[in-house]
């Protein structure tokens, strides 16, 4: 039965909304917000900002990681910076502006209101991390200094080298420690959540495993807030931390919290590609190297001849063939299906046949080598880091990498999902991005989740909790959750079967990026289903585990992780078949232009589609929240 | 008492010590470089000099000050180096740490124990000759301290356990003054960079200036 | 390439450890070293064995969590990078390598090749931060920083945790680690006004943790992944004795 989901977008027109719902929302007197406690699970720019302000407040919260330490969190990898609407520049910009480029980066698939939100509280977090002793990028004058990003047409991104996440998540560690110094914050390093306790339909504890000792612990609480970051390592090869999961929002789904947009999954053009069976990880090279570099490929794809031999005439620059008009600058993911499209074709180079050239040479006869390096040393040095070549003598390989999750936990515009009390916030939930993600974005909407609106929607819930004690973790409910949590592990070890988890990760990824990546077709993902169930199965049997649960275990930790990957990545696939039309990162080869750009149908698919668990990975029931624009249009997005 | 526990007010003393001891070196060159004047001459001014030291009631302060620092200095050295094997648990199976510092920097406390022994020895036999033993008078009436010093170092084993100790007094010296900079808080990169230079030069000066006596006065008896 | 490894194994901090000798045969040169780790953990699991534990996560460079002694020098043979940032392309067909965790008394051993950072955690929380609460904050613009401060805290602010210098300190010192947190928030104004609180609390909570002294070896610098300068530690030393001597 499908629910009617309530988004809870307050009253007024649109840049009043804000400042209505803080008008009208519910306040928490101090002397009662030290009778109640908050779990904040993840501790990257949104969980540690939301924990330090809400124990600013005076919340006793309970901050878990499952990281040695909170600044480990995948936040920290960031390159190019953070947005925000301050207009520094005199260039035009406006929270209204910004608000319309992120929707429209997000191909309209976003609620109007959440991300008029984000830019209207985007100056202030600049004020906030400018205070906590983030050293932005200063012009000689002293104040403050933008760079220009793409998809836009002002410069609105702050920055600090190519380390702004570093920056901005140390500075909100920072913040958490000073808690944790005040007593206010207890923080649970190594810990990882493993389930969700619900007591009478409330969310109000966690089961978390302290992953140094195997112990399994129970922590109650007046509500839970999930920041665990996004899943695109189920792809395997991405370019996530090797720990990033889906277990946190995953098990939270199964206790009800709907899934929205599962199968949006940005896709970044410019990584370094794959070399071997046995890589990891694929490194993310900032977009900015697109401003001066220009790819392609060899128009004949047997081809053989070393990059530098091959002459301008036997060169495809097929960005710039096909794009006249941002040519090597298009967006995200029109540069990466391109890409995909020429290693389809055959095309690709390297040993593995999996990338295109991103070349600087004509840069550098333009500029000459010192400007060039000025501009991009950093990333030229990273480069040879990994790979021992040197980009300045020849072109850089790269090739296309899972990155950023758009979807995930369905919430409404508090930020709490289908559960009561359970609030998911950054990366974790689905809201502010729609179909695609503009590049800084995602710290900016971390912290603002974290540091400005968090603090006053769960105060707004937390209001009525005042009247309830302590959550008692000896409640059935808790027994209940921990059994299970054991169950599952020892079930895990005790396969006994020949395949590790990573071998299943790999798989599933390869799998998953083939047929619902870059592009889907509705025959791919039905097959792809096929497949996944099958290695679900597998994965029941074949499974390996050693050890036992009693102890520091991360081949358990791991199967844990694939465990729930295989099961979303069916819903992905679900998701991305269910939805016939193009959108953003969502790319269905049925429903194209006849130039081959992506065709939205907004008279069909104008929705977010949240998912609710139904007993089983393969029969998930559809919810729809029908996206409504009050301020804005959608139009066609074009880059031609 | 935080500032007996605590290690950056210990290595602070450690630093004005040292320093103050570097300082005292250069007098003692001073003073000891008139053994290289002309036999005759040499006799009379030095123990004209070291009585007049030894009778200047500032001078004596000065002394006291000295054995304190020696003393302070040692006894820090130890408790800092008891204090460093504590922090640095089980230590490594295969340790090649030292490709990223110098050897004598890793090394203070071995070469410091080497100057500590010489101490030992060179006060046994000059201080203490000196200020305590029976001594034969020069042609002015002073302590001829001057035959004293002369003496042993006509002996080749005493000059070359000499040499060898100024060698490890140069290495540490080399580190030591450098780092008591460092310790005391001198963190601009460019006088941090001058310290250091001056360090070297003063080193190299020190170290000459003590070897070439000894190797001087054997090779010219 | 084949590769002889001898790692360190040890249950847990209470039990004893020792080295244990593999071998590998055919490793490809583009591999990263945790990837060479991958495939061996990969044979061990395959033959029901424990794998060797060690620590990582993000494997670009950035998040500070890997890091041990390989041949005796932190993060391997290559100066100023990380562990997961080594590739086997450092290393020659039929080498040994030694592979051992970062050792102090402050990073008790975990398991094999990890071991527990939290008292650099502890640092900060002594005071490695500035006080203000979120919705505290003026205007950014409102105090200007000029370039070259704002460059030099970053310097300073770069530091990835990863603890590197400690490991690579005869003196298993954390000075380095520390100094660049004063250093960083004592060139801004914004955490400029605590300076002097801060910089004693976080230098006797280095103390508590059981990290050993500085004796300017410098050899905390050259194995750093981000090249932190030693500079910050005299810095640290001045603003420690200024702190103590004004009794502010």
């Amino acid at each position: 039965m499908e629910h009617v989901l309530k988004s809870e977008i307050p009253e007024g027109p649109l840049s009043e909304k804000w400042s209505n719902y803080k008008k009208y929302a519910k306040l928490v007197s101090p002397n009662n917000r030290k009778k109640l406690e908050v779990i904040v699970v993840g501790t990257g720019l949104a969980g540690a900002s939301a924990a330090a302000s809400l124990a600013e407040m005076g919340y006793n919260v309970k901050s878990f990681c499952f990281q040695d330490s909170p600044r480990r969190a995948h936040s920290v990898a960031a390159q190019g910076g953070v947005n925000a609407a301050k207009n520094y520049k005199n260039d035009g910009d406006s929270v209204y502006r910004m608000f319309y480029d992120t929707l429209k980066g997000g191909d309209f698939r976003s609620r109007e209101a959440n991300t008029y939100r984000l830019a209207e509280c985007s100056a202030n977090l600049i004020d906030q991390a400018t205070a906590q002793g983030v050293p932005f990028a200063r012009e000689y004058g002293g104040y403050l200094r933008n760079r220009s990003f793409g998809g836009v047409q002002v410069s609105r991104t702050f920055y600090a080298r190519g380390q702004t996440g570093q920056q901005l998540l140390l500075g909100s560690y920072q913040a958490l420690m000073r808690q944790v110094n005040t007593g206010k914050v207890n923080l649970y390093a190594r810990h990882e959540m493993l389930d969700l306790v619900l007591i009478d339909g409330k969310a109000k504890g966690i089961i978390a495993r302290n992953l140094d000792t195997g112990k399994i612990e129970r922590h109650g609480a007046h509500a839970v807030v999930l920041a665990t970051g996004g899943f695109g390592k189920i792809y395997y090869l991405s370019t996530l931390a090797m720990g990033c999961n889906a277990s946190a929002i995953w098990r939270a789904h199964k206790k009800g919290a709907f899934m929205a947009n599962p199968s949006w999954t940005q896709i970044h053009p410019t990584c370094l590609p794959q070399s071997g069976a046995y890589q990891s990880k694929l490194t993310l090279m900032s977009e900015s190297l697109r401003n001066d570099g220009r790819i392609w490929v060899p128009k004949d794809k047997t081809d053989t001849r070393k990059a530098n031999d091959i002459p301008e005439a036997d060169r495809d620059y097929y960005l710039e063939r096909k794009y006249p008009a941002f040519g090597n600058l298009a967006p995200r993911d029109i540069a990466s299906r391109s890409a995909k499209e020429q290693i389809d074709l055959g095309k690709g180079v390297g040993p593995l046949k999996n990338a295109v050239y991103l070349d600087f040479s004509r840069a550098i006869k333009e500029y000459g080598k010192d400007i060039i390096a000025e501009r991009y040393g950093n990333l030229f040095k990273m480069y040879k880091k990994i790979t021992g070549i040197d980009a300045y003598l020849e072109p850089m390989k790269i090739s296309p990498a899972a990155h950023f999750s758009m979807g995930g936990l369905w919430v409404d515009y508090e930020l709490m999902t289908t559960i009561p009390g359970l609030f998911a916030i950054g990366e974790a939930n689905f809201s502010d991005h729609g179909a695609n993600r503009l590049g800084a974005n995602s710290l900016l909407q971390a912290c603002v989740d974290g540091y400005f609106v968090l603090p006053y929607t769960l105060q707004n819930f937390l209001a009525d909790e005042i009247k309830n004690p302590k959550t008692d973790i000896n409640h059935p409910e808790f027994e209940k959750a921990e059994a299970a949590v054991i169950k599952q592990m020892e079930g895990f070890l005790s396969t006994k079967g020949t395949r590790t988890a990573e071998e299943f990760n790999k798989l599933l990824g390869a799998e998953l990026y083939d047929k619902c990546g870059l592009s889907r077709s509705k025959a791919g993902l039905e097959q792809a289903i096929k497949n996944i169930q099958k290695l679900r199965e597998a994965f029941k049997t074949d499974l390996i585990v050693p050890g036992k649960t009693s102890e520091v275990n991360s081949e358990l930790e791991k199967s844990g992780r694939v465990a729930d990957y295989l099961e979303l990545a069916e819903l992905m696939c679900v998701d991305a078949l269910q939805r016939e039309e193009s959108c953003g990162a969502h790319f269905r080869t049925e429903h194209q232009t006849e130039e081959g750009e992506a065709k939205r149908d907004d008279t069909n698919f104008c929705y977010s589609s949240a998912w609710e668990w139904n007993q089983n990975p393969s029969t998930p029931i559809l919810n729809k929240e029908k996206l409504t624009f009050e301020t804005v249009q959608p139009s066609v997005r074009s880059y031609k | 008492m935080w500032y007996l526990k605590n290690a950056l007010t210990r290595k602070n003393l450690m630093a004005l010590t040292g320093l103050f001891l570097s300082f005292f070196l250069i007098i003692h060159l001073v003073g000891n470089l008139q053994l290289l004047l002309p036999e005759a001459e040499a006799q009379l001014q030095y123990n004209w000099y070291s009585r007049l030291l030894a009778d200047n009631i500032f001078i004596k302060i000065i002394a006291m000050v000295l054995y304190l620092c020696i003393l302070l200095h040692t006894i820090d050295a130890i408790y800092l180096t008891i204090k460093s094997k504590k922090a640095q648990g089980a230590g490594y199976a295969k340790d090649k740490r030292g490709r990223a510092s110098k050897w004598y920097a890793r090394n203070m406390m071995f070469l410091g124990s080497i100057v500590f022994l010489f101490l030992v020895i060179h006060f046994k036999d000059f201080w203490y000759q000196f200020k305590f033993g029976e001594m034969p008078l020069d042609a002015n009436g002073n302590k001829d301290l001057y035959t004293l010093v002369v003496e042993a170092f006509d002996q080749l084993w005493y000059v070359i356990l000499y040499v060898i100790a100024i060698i490890a007094l140069g290495y540490h010296l080399l580190h030591g003054v450098f780092s008591a900079h460092r310790t005391l808080g001198l963190y601009h990169p460019l006088y941090s960079k001058i310290v250091k230079y001056l360090g070297i030069i003063y080193t190299v000066i020190m170290t000459i200036g003590y070897i070439i006596i000894p190797i001087f006065i054997y090779l010219n008896r | 390439m084949k590769l002889h490894l001898k790692i360190w194994r040890q249950k847990d901090s209470q039990s004893k450890g020792e080295f244990k000798a593999y071998t590998l045969e055919d490793v490809d040169q583009e591999l990263s070293f945790l990837e060479m780790l991958d495939t061996l953990n990969l044979k061990l699991v395959k033959k029901g064995d424990y794998p060797v534990e060690f620590d990582h996560d993000c494997r670009e460079g950035i998040c500070g969590q890997c890091g041990m002694m390989i041949n005796g020098i932190a993060h391997g043979p290559i100066k100023n990078l990380t562990t997961c940032q080594l590739h086997m392309r450092s290393f020659k067909d039929g080498d040994t390598i030694y592979i051992e965790p970062f050792r102090a008394a402050a990073f008790p051993i975990v398991r094999d090749l990890k071991v527990n950072r939290s008292s650099l955690d502890h640092i900060i929380t002594s005071g490695g931060y500035v006080s203000v609460d979120t919705g505290q904050a003026p205007e950014a613009n409102s105090i200007p920083i000029a370039h070259e401060v704002a460059e030099a805290a970053f310097d300073a602010a770069a530091c990835i945790g990863c603890g590197a210098c400690v490991a690579s300190c005869k003196n298993a010192s954390a000075a380095l680690f520390t100094s660049a947190k004063i250093t960083q928030l004592e060139l801004l104004p914004q955490g400029q006004t605590e300076t002097s609180k801060r910089v004693v609390a976080i230098v006797n909570q280095m103390e508590e943790e059981g990290f050993g002294h500085c004796t300017n070896t410098e050899a905390c610098q050259v194995e750093c992944p981000e090249d932190i300068s030693v500079l910050n530690i005299p810095r640290m030393n001045y603003e420690y004795n200024k702190a103590k001597i004004l009794n502010k």
